[in-house]
């Protein structure tokens, strides 16, 4: 087993809450390379010859089983790019649990961009989880832009949990997701920016196939001078359901900006989309405080809730 | 217990001073349930309030157990020892039922200590103890939690303000039920703003809230008689519900 150093086993304490222990299907990169990697009987993980990055082959006899591919940068400076590919077998049933932590102690800009594809197989069932985070006395940005596309095929269930909650001064997430026929598309987004931080998410999804159905929530906290963009993309091409759900908690002298677009191409494609900013409830601070709570233990009480 | 000494709040509307609370003097003693009655726009959610701390007075004196609690604001008089039912509950996306029933608790509960408070109210513990506080809930769900929220800890002095708002007849008889026990054991002391004649009924004492100011406070035997003659002519009292 690989020896990790403290500050990579701090992070990865918080962008894997399910456990980092170097067992089972397993790949941990480290300020751009892999430091540590393992396989299961039904997962294998090979390195690319041609860039940076893995390609993860998932068979279909995977039934539950977790998949831990973390990234660590805590050298200040480095730009770190990776490809990482999956290769999700029909009927598969997995967890992959990602996610990176960017400790900067320097000066300089430290970034992370992870371009991940997830090519799902019929019926297969997969669970992402992504948590991005930051941290650092040093003056230096942490820069994390995510590029991931998907790709589901007939019957497939893709649930993308994504969050990101503390430390990451700017973010570029953009998102693709092609849907096949019956396939099911669920995405929780959850994002707190403090600071000058800046955060902005692109997605665009695509029900192609008849039956298919996507759920897109969004959950965000702006503080400080923090600025976010959000614009969630749901194009019917077929028969298929959508419902895209943004909504903000604005704090401070933060700005939010919430774009929902919705595009019908058939006649059967039902697609809805909400979208809300506001402060916080004074009404709902007042009742947490008839509980005994101040007003600075509500609200955080409240934005912990609103992001869980 | 409660000692509240000429009571007064005020609003400031277009630059125009209006009194709501108009030096209200009374006392709720030990295990007492006191009702709070009177016609719409009287004043009495608006007296509530200044008693939680949720409104501030413009004079006057409130003394729980013989503490002086007028300066104190919502969350030390609530540590205190006062609970507060809402008319109208907020609702809260993200916090699931159980986890707002442990922060009304003040500990974290036990899944069955959740299902007991749900019961009490007339909710099916199952089917609701881990849905969300949100717009999924209907009026009434979300009244019967905000009343459980209050019975999740003991206290020396609860106010519910229109308990009966929005509750369907089973669930009503099932909340009488539930402010019979509580009454009973006099540990303690409640305020009940009402419209309904179950409610009033109940009462050790009435007390009539008109234009800010008490109209009439007495032992239920004495003023209930007068609400009924009155009843007929006013709509201080809700009598199709009876």
């Amino acid at each position: 087993m690989t020896k990790l150093d403290e500050i990579t086993e701090k992070i990865l304490r918080q962008i894997d809450e399910s456990g980092f222990k170097q067992k089972g299907a397993f790949n941990l990169r480290h300020n751009g390379i892999a430091l540590c990697h393992g396989d299961s009987e039904h997962i294998k993980i090979k390195k690319k010859e041609d860039r940076q990055g893995i390609d993860i082959f998932i068979d279909g006899q995977t039934k539950g089983e977790q998949v831990h591919i973390p990234v660590v940068v805590d050298a200040s400076g480095m730009q770190d790019k990776v490809y990482n590919d999956f290769y999700i077998a029909e009927g598969a049933e997995v967890t992959i649990v990602a996610g990176c932590g960017i400790h900067n102690s320097g000066c300089n800009e430290s970034r992370h961009e992870g371009i991940h594809s997830f090519h799902v197989g019929k019926g297969a069932n997969v669970r992402y989880e992504e948590k991005h985070y930051g941290e650092g006395e040093g003056t230096g940005s942490k820069v994390l832009n995510p590029v991931t596309a998907i790709y589901l095929e007939e019957e497939a269930v893709f649930t993308l949990d994504t969050a990101q909650i503390k430390g990451v001064d700017s973010t570029v997430r953009e998102t693709e997701v092609e849907m096949g026929a019956g396939s099911k598309l669920y995405v929780i987004e959850k994002l707190m920016t403090h600071d000058d931080q800046l955060a902005e998410s692109n997605m665009e999804v695509r029900m192609n196939g008849d039956g298919s159905s996507a759920q897109i929530i969004s959950r965000s906290v702006a503080k400080g001078s923090s600025r976010q963009v959000f614009h969630p993309k749901a194009v019917g091409n077929a028969s298929c359901h959508a419902h895209v759900q943004c909504d903000s908690i604005i704090m401070d002298h933060a700005e939010v900006s919430s774009i929902p677009e919705i595009n019908a191409r058939h006649i059967d494609a039902a697609i809805i989309h909400e979208a809300a900013i506001g402060r916080i409830n004074d009404e709902q601070l007042v009742k947490l405080r008839t509980l005994g709570m101040t007003e600075e233990e509500a609200e955080g009480i409240i934005i912990d809730n609103f992001l869980n | 217990m409660l000692e509240v000494k000429d009571l007064t709040f005020k609003v400031n509307e277009n630059g125009i001073e209006r009194s709501i609370v108009k030096n209200i003097s009374f006392h709720v003693d030990d295990g007492e349930m006191l009702v709070i009655t009177g016609p719409n726009g009287g004043g009495k959610s608006t007296l509530a309030k200044v008693l939680m701390g949720i409104e501030s007075a413009d004079g006057g004196q409130i003394l729980l157990n013989g503490e002086d609690i007028t300066s104190y604001d919502i969350n030390h008089r609530a540590n205190a020892g006062i609970g507060f039912a809402f008319q109208q509950p907020p609702r809260f996306k993200g916090m699931t039922v159980d986890r707002l029933l442990s922060l009304a608790a003040g500990h974290e509960l036990k899944e069955c200590e959740c299902c007991e408070l749900l019961s009490r109210v007339g909710l099916c513990a199952q089917e609701y103890i881990r849905r969300e506080v949100d717009a999924t809930l209907s009026g009434g769900e979300m009244k019967r939690l905000e009343i459980a929220t209050v019975l999740a800890k003991p206290h020396k002095l609860c106010i519910f303000d229109e308990p009966e708002a929005g509750i369907d007849l089973w669930s009503f008889s099932m909340l009488i039920r539930e402010f019979e026990k509580i009454h009973d054991k006099k540990k303690e002391s409640l305020i009940l703003i009402s419209h309904q004649e179950r409610i009033i009924k109940m009462a050790d004492r009435i007390m009539v809230i008109e234009d800010g100011t008490i109209g009439a406070i007495g032992a239920r035997e004495e003023i209930l008689p007068k609400l009924m003659d009155k009843g007929d002519s006013c709509s201080c009292m809700n009598r199709a519900d009876i």
